[in-house]
């Protein structure tokens, strides 16, 4: 018989460990899956853990779909980390989306010739005020009103993916476009800069380390940060320190909102080229399972973004060479994080054999 | 085994004691809790455990209640060697627990409580004549219609008492009972346990406070650091040699000089503030003033308002009018806890953790909680510096810790509550304010922190204390003033005060013209 015993003091290896049984959990579920599947497991599973690494271009492809990941997971750690939770990073991505793809919609409609490097500060400036003002409806409701933060953060995806479908069914759509719902596609000045030639990554993969940086130093290093660490988990000493909650709630979240909105604006004048209503891509969702993955550190969201982006693109691979539907990357997301909430018991308590008196 | 008790209730039979134990062991991880003890509770004997916190009293009677298993070592009751594998066990064979900390639903009635938590056989209507029945036996008073929350502290652990006596018990542990109570209650109480077991039930008691193991128990066993380290006959024990046995050595004497009065540090004139909640208490018109140079001292039961008191003054609750608190002449009734600490106000709180630290952040870190001195330019924070400042507070108070990195939590409470207090008073605040400053905090420590708040006093520092344990209050202050149901007595000179008069203020008794009574009140 297995029992749990709480532990005297948090175990630092469990911490450590515990996103890397989850992993080893998950494996071993997609081993059943594919052999009940009649598929071969070694193949499958290669599809998922090796061809993503392969190559230049697999590398680069995967730091093209950890770049949305890796900003939006960021913010929504420092959020989660003060106890604000914003579920709502898809609708602001999406706002950010929408902010971009005006910015190069003005810029090709105007037939302007911008050099890269002055349209990219701008469209991160775009995408940070649309996913900001998307997150300032949420802080100035909870702030004003009390409302939930998490029913109100997740509503407004919806409205948000109403105005994007708005948009590119009415004004915004391209009049040569034969009806689809789309834009016209952006001119070659508002494509971010690239990293290598002939490669999709952008210097956004950049923006998204330097983040990182910035939050580990905002996060551990900064008096500020701190502070808002201290209204998550203990609101009583927040309020004994004198520690404002209303300024931790309006920061948390117009960050968190910045980023996923930067996010937005990279992904449509990046990869897309154009507004579409596939920019909804559900970036905004993993990066919560992202953040849990990455132990809301900003190092371990970088890892965690490219783990969740490797599970992305395997399930795009796997429904090409295996023949298997690509949402098995949603089920291969959903067991990892679920047994990652189950092997997080292991940093409180100890398992311990007990023969059954 | 030293010969038994020969008070008059005492123990007649020479039988199989009630419950003996024999080299009982509990280890957590490195940390040895009990080790090696043997005890034995004879019928009808109060039996004390005496004990610093940390010393593995609670982890025995948890052990002893089938809460934890033992690695090691035998339990007998009357004899026979039982295995209690959990509290239903232990209810089953007689043994009966009032918890430190009452596990009642506020918004139920007393007797809906106590039929919640019995098996099913029995109707509510049965319950509350049981309790009724029970509570008559021993000359409580309580009422079994009546909603949890109108009852006082001291009320709730008398539902606790009768809850337990409703199984007619064998045995009754009772953990620190009297930590809530007015000396007049706790009088009550012991009046009602030497009749309990004068019908035969033992009883095991729980305490640091010696004078009440002196009056109450017919023997006493001593844990330190999880070892027996003695057992006696508290009646021919002096306070200072169950000391010695508790903590291994005497406490020390604190020594008080006459305080030397400055200006007015701390005024509240006429403060009223509506309670926040349906369980809160509204305070009603409080006046009080701390100069430098004194400590002054609030008593009262707890739940009486002092929570709201001292959130007001702290600025936790920032809804007071600007003037009705004023800090050397200014009005800093509507300012938040942070500006009131930049015009040298520092508050020590009841709760250490998750209100006076951060359980998950470091001491190092918590330090950036009250104290600014190691941060730099735009909030960065130089953790050389703060390393430095904290290593130093840690070794002023001498708190035990593994070093400036160890997480709030890891630390016992007696030692968190040094760091807190050492936190404060190194920032060499104007005033201080300290609720609960040594509770359950070991002798030792709580005569360190004593010792340091009087040394604040005489630098010239206005100490305000909020304490239940009016030892202390006795030990401290120079003046005295009393909380009841939100209002606060007028003031009296500590030395003219004495335990019953204030034990009567505690319950609302205070005369309403003061000058005659108080005499010079300073």
């Amino acid at each position: 018989m297995i029992e749990l015993e709480a532990r005297t003091a948090p175990s630092l290896w469990m911490s450590i460990l515990s996103p890397i049984f989850a992993l080893l959990i998950t494996v071993g579920v997609a081993t059943l899956l594919f052999l009940s599947l009649g598929k071969d497991p070694v193949r499958g599973l290669s599809v998922f853990l090796v061809e993503p690494f392969h190559g230049v271009r697999a590398l680069t492809e995967l730091g093209l779909k950890s770049t949305p990941l890796i900003l939006i997971s960021l913010g929504l750690a420092l959020c989660y980390r003060s106890n604000i939770w914003n579920i709502g990073a898809e609708g602001q991505y999406l706002l950010g989306a929408i902010a971009g793809g005006w910015l190069a919609l003005a810029v090709t409609n105007a037939g302007i010739d911008l050099p890269r490097w002055i349209f990219f500060p701008i469209a991160i400036l775009a995408g940070a005020l649309g996913g900001g003002l998307w997150a300032a409806v949420v802080a100035l409701l909870r702030d004003r009103f009390h409302a939930s933060e998490i029913l109100v953060s997740l509503m407004l995806v919806y409205v948000a993916n109403l105005l994007l479908s708005y948009l590119v069914f009415g004004p915004w759509k391209d009049p040569n476009g034969f009806n689809f719902p789309q834009t016209v596609s952006f001119s070659a000045s508002t494509e971010l800069p690239r990293l290598l030639r002939g490669m999709r990554l952008h210097a956004g993969f950049l923006v998204a380390l330097g983040t990182a940086v910035g939050m580990w130093i905002f996060l551990f290093r900064m008096h500020r940060g701190i502070q808002l660490q201290v209204g998550g988990p203990s609101p009583a000493a927040a309020r004994y320190a004198g520690f404002s909650s209303r300024s931790a709630l309006w920061t948390t979240l117009l960050v968190s909102g910045a980023l996923a909105g930067v996010a937005g604006a990279f992904e449509v004048s990046g990869p897309m080229g154009q507004l579409t209503p596939y920019v909804a891509t559900g970036y905004g969702f993993t990066a919560i399972i992202v953040a849990f993955v990455g132990r809301l550190h900003p190092l371990g969201c970088v890892l965690a973004s490219v783990l969740l982006s490797m599970f992305l693109i395997g399930g795009e691979l796997a429904q090409s060479r295996v023949g298997l539907p690509s949402a098995l990357s949603g089920v291969f997301q959903g067991v990892l994080l679920f047994s990652l909430l189950a092997c997080d018991t292991l940093i409180l308590f100890r398992p311990r054999w007990r023969r059954p008196a | 085994m030293p010969g038994l008790s020969t008070g008059d209730e005492g123990p007649s039979t020479v039988n199989a004691p009630r419950l003996e134990l024999e080299h009982i062991t509990k280890r957590y991880g490195s940390l040895v809790a009990n080790d090696d003890i043997s005890l034995a509770v004879q019928a009808g004997e109060i039996h004390s455990v005496l004990g610093e916190n940390g010393a593995g009293k609670s982890t025995l009677m948890k052990i002893i209640y089938g809460a934890v298993r033992p690695d090691g070592g035998q339990i007998r009751w009357n004899g026979e060697p039982v295995h209690i594998r959990s509290p239903h066990e232990a209810r089953a064979l007689g043994i009966a627990m009032v918890f430190q900390h009452f596990s009642l639903f506020d918004t139920l009635t007393v007797a809906e409580n106590v039929w919640l938590g019995l098996s099913r056989e029995l109707t509510l209507r049965e319950v509350t004549e049981g309790m009724r029945r029970k509570a008559e036996e021993y000359g409580l008073e309580l009422d079994p219609r009546r909603p949890v929350h109108t009852l006082s502290v001291g009320e709730r652990q008398r539902v606790e008492i009768v809850r337990a006596l409703l199984a007619d018990p064998k045995l009754l542990i009772l953990d620190e009972p009297t930590s809530v109570l007015t000396p007049q209650a706790v009088d009550r109480l012991f009046v009602t346990l030497r009749q309990l077991a004068a019908t035969g039930c033992s009883i095991l008691y729980i305490s640091h406070k010696l004078d009440e193991i002196r009056s109450l128990c017919h023997k006493c066993t001593a844990l330190r650091s999880g070892k027996v380290t003695g057992t006696c006959d508290p009646t021919q024990e002096t306070t200072a040699s169950l000391s010695r046995l508790m903590i291994g050595s005497a406490p020390p004497k604190l020594l008080l000089r006459e305080p030397r009065l400055g200006r007015r540090a701390l005024e509240v004139g006429d403060l009223s503030l509506p309670r926040l909640d349906r369980f809160g208490v509204s305070l009603e018109g409080i006046s009080l003033d701390v100069r430098e140079g004194e400590i002054v001292g609030i008593a009262g039961v707890s739940g009486n308002g002092q929570q709201e008191l001292l959130a007001a003054l702290s600025g936790e609750d920032p809804r007071s009018q600007p003037s009705t608190i004023r800090l050397f002449g200014s009005a800093i009734g509507g300012t938040t806890a942070g500006e009131r600490r930049r015009h040298g106000l520092h508050f020590v709180p009841e709760e250490r953790l998750g209100r006076g630290a951060v359980p998950t952040l470091s001491l190092a870190l918590n330090l950036l909680l009250t104290r600014k001195e190691s941060l730099r330019a735009l909030g960065w924070i130089d953790k050389g510096a703060l390393r430095k400042q904290t290593a130093g507070i840690l070794n002023r108070f001498r708190v035990k810790s593994s070093g400036p990195a160890a997480v709030a939590r890891s630390l016992s409470g007696g030692n968190l509550q040094k760091y807190i207090v050492g936190r404060e008073i190194d920032a060499v605040p104007r005033v201080l304010i300290v609720a609960q400053p040594t509770w359950g905090v070991d002798v030792g420590a709580a005569a360190q922190i004593r010792a340091e708040l009087i040394a604040l006093r005489d630098s010239g520092c206005a100490v305000l204390v909020v304490s239940e344990e009016l030892e202390e209050l006795f030990e401290v202050t120079d003046r005295l003033y009393v909380i009841f149901k939100g209002r606060l007595s007028p003031p009296i000179a500590t030395h003219a005060a004495t335990r019953e008069l204030i034990g009567e203020w505690m319950s609302g008794l205070w005369p309403a013209e003061p000058a005659a009574v108080l005499g010079e009140a300073r």
